[in-house]
């Protein structure tokens, strides 16, 4: 069973500090949700509110379309995996996964039982009486895992639970949670600030700022189009030009950054926000690093402008290009390694281009700090 | 060793060396072997010791199980009964300490803000700053046929005649249990504090109730703490003097008690030591006991 979960205006304030305000969502049934957002954004703190842990000063949070208000943590069809897992360290694994069963007061061959299941469904087949420390950090994971579904909850909440892994297991774990996720169906309420994790694995994202939620939508989109400009800057690379904008109709808008005539193409799901662009209003337009090209003449896009090469960083599959135009604006563009680039040196100045498709113009607003 | 010094100098080490040694040596070792030594002779006047009558005996261990030779009895069921009573006591007062100590421990460990907390060990501590047998007799006058509390409930109307604390041995208790109080308290406040409060929740979470969260993983969890602070209570309880002696009953009486007439009153050092040594023996024994009962370690216990 699985279950759909709706916050409705929840707010969330320790005296005067809001961990959350007004934060609304409606979270699908059997989908794979995320909260993205930098340590302190408060996506903890929901987290901790659907759990019911935390009661929210304001607003509700109904599962399955009941209010939860009053209902403890463990009366709740939710169950949490803790970002340092909290297994308990003096049980077995099977002990720890069928503990939810032992408190209900099931048989222990019930419970025997119904550890091997889930055993079965982390690929730990027959490490039930190992001890915890025995396992590697890769295993206890999934020791977490089936210890959370063993109540069969209708939704699963997961407070970082890869944080503490290295990185290729994280990837590894990403691709398995995913995996899990469709076989047992339920709905999966996933916290991080890691955004690589956040896009592999959600369905949908909710990106989250200062206790607010900024945008939610389809990883795709929140990459792709993002609603504002802290979204277009927390989520992957992008370059900021500030300028204003100078003509705008239904499929396009004009603007005028450090002297550079910018064009940037409306997405028909821009449409309505970019209805509030107005002549001469103060805005950013984004351009993400692997969207500007090396000008040439078989490269040559509608938006052209120049800068001067700072220096080249390489990152395997990719390398960095870090640049400064002649207003001081950091540009920051990435070509595939594949790509040859040796004849450049630092302090050339280059000319660059990009695709009025790639660019997205939003009102002026605050970026995310790195 | 040789690392020992090269490692902290020829001045600090024999400085520890020597502290080490001489507390191992003097306190531990020397007193103990004395007493086991002199358990085992005869009680003989000065001038007679060393002489041809000072041979090891085993009378004073007798005595304790049999009784003076004059005396009718099978057994010496008037010191033996004092020493299981004392020994039963210790057990209850350990129970009732520890009974007292867990949820306080586990509220300042675990539940109260870090400023609370702290309040609460100085308060816990602060009592403790005043001499044990001062402390006794403070509860001598609280719980006194015209104390502090008959006054009071009295005075209250409460009820018409003093009850006699101290005859129902209520001082007794009261006072042993408050006199190694924090010998329970910080064996355990530290065990609980080292516990992860996501497993409280996760335990929770998990649909567990409060007293089964605390039985599998917080108890569990603290039984070392639990272990060590159990020892030392236990320990300390059969062995107090001051306590017992201003709060007991006049029909309470106390093996340290005995063993201190012996010393003292009947100047028979011998069968004072005998009934020393029988306690200390007897008092380890449960404790390792318990310990196996228990399944903990000593390394554990000293944690």
């Amino acid at each position: 069973m699985s279950a759909d979960v709706e916050l409705q205006n929840i707010s969330i304030n320790f005296g005067d500090f809001y961990a959350a305000k007004d934060v609304s969502v409606m979270i699908k049934k059997g989908e794979f949700f995320s909260f993205l957002g930098p340590s302190g954004c408060g996506k903890t703190t929901i987290l901790r509110t659907i759990s019911g842990f935390l009661e929210p000063s304001q607003g509700q949070v109904l599962i399955g379309g009941a209010n939860m208000a009053g209902i403890g943590p463990n009366k709740r069809p939710t169950s949490l995996i803790f970002q340092n897992l909290a297994l308990f360290p003096l049980m077995s694994v099977a002990d720890n996964i069928s503990f939810s069963l032992e408190v209900r007061g099931h048989s222990k061959a019930d419970r025997r039982a119904r550890a091997e299941e889930l055993l079965e469904l982390v690929a730990l087949e027959g490490q039930g009486d190992k001890k915890v420390h025995e396992l590697s950090g890769g295993q206890r994971q999934r020791v977490a895992i089936a210890r959370a579904l063993a109540i069969e909850p209708e939704v699963l909440l997961l407070d970082e639970p890869l944080s503490a892994l290295d990185l290729k297991l994280r990837q590894k774990m990403r691709s398995e949670l995913r995996a899990i996720q469709k076989r047992v169906g339920i709905t999966f309420i996933y916290i991080t600030h890691d955004q690589g994790e956040a896009l592999t694995m959600s369905d949908r994202v909710a990106v989250m700022n200062e206790g607010r939620i900024e945008q939610v939508d389809t990883c795709q989109a929140v990459y792709e189009q993002p609603k504002t400009p802290f979204v277009a800057s927390f989520v992957g690379e992008n370059n900021p030009f500030y300028g204003e904008v100078t003509a705008r109709n239904d499929s396009r808008v004009e603007v005028l950054c450090d002297g550079n005539k910018f064009v940037a193409e409306i997405s028909g799901n821009d449409r309505q926000d970019a209805q509030n662009l107005a002549v001469g209003q103060k805005i950013i337009l984004f351009v993400r690093p692997e969207s500007i090209s090396i000008k040439n003449n078989k490269t040559e896009m509608q938006n052209s402008f120049s800068a001067q090469l700072d220096s080249i960083e390489f990152e395997g599959h990719l390398q960095n290009l870090f640049l400064t135009t002649a207003s001081g604006n950091k540009v920051r563009l990435s070509v595939p390694n594949a790509e040859d680039i040796d004849h450049l040196t630092a302090g050339q100045t280059m000319d660059l281009t990009f695709s009025a498709q790639k660019a997205v113009v939003l009102p002026e607003g605050n970026l995310a700090v790195d | 060793m040789k690392n020992f010094f090269a490692k902290n100098g020829p001045i600090i080490s024999t400085y520890f060396l020597i502290a080490i040694g001489f507390w191992i040596i003097f306190l531990i070792i020397i007193p103990q072997l004395y007493m086991l030594d002199l358990s085992f002779r005869p009680n003989l006047p000065p001038l007679l010791r060393g002489g041809e009558e000072d041979v090891y005996t085993l009378t004073h261990y007798k005595h304790f199980l049999f009784g003076s030779e004059t005396s009718k009895d099978a057994y010496n069921y008037v010191d033996l009964k004092v020493f299981f009573t004392t020994l039963a006591t210790a057990v209850v007062i350990t129970v009732l300490s520890l009974c007292f100590c867990y949820p306080i421990a586990f509220y300042i460990a675990k539940i109260a803000e870090h400023k609370t907390a702290r309040l609460l060990i100085v308060s816990l501590i602060v009592p403790f700053w005043i001499n044990e047998l001062l402390r006794a007799f403070a509860l001598r006058i609280l719980f006194a046929g015209e104390g502090v509390i008959n006054n009071a409930l009295i005075n209250a109307g409460l009820m018409d005649n003093a009850i006699n604390f101290i005859g129902q041995d209520v001082a007794l208790f009261t006072g042993l249990t408050y006199a190694y109080l924090l010998l329970m308290m910080f064996p355990l406040y530290n065990s609980l504090e080292s516990l992860d409060t996501n497993q409280l929740e996760a335990a929770k979470d998990l649909g567990s109730s409060t007293i089964r969260t605390h039985w599998r993983v917080v108890i569990p969890h603290a039984k070392a703490g639990i272990a060590s602070g159990s020892t030392m209570v236990f320990m300390l309880t059969a062995g107090a003097l001051a306590t017992p002696v201003v709060l007991s009953s006049p029909n309470t009486f106390w093996f340290t008690q005995l063993i201190y007439q012996w010393f003292n009153m009947n100047d028979n050092w011998s069968r004072g030591a005998a009934y020393s040594v029988l306690l200390l023996l007897v008092s380890v024994i449960f404790v390792l006991l318990m310990m196996k009962l228990f399944r903990v370690k000593v390394g554990e216990i000293v944690k």
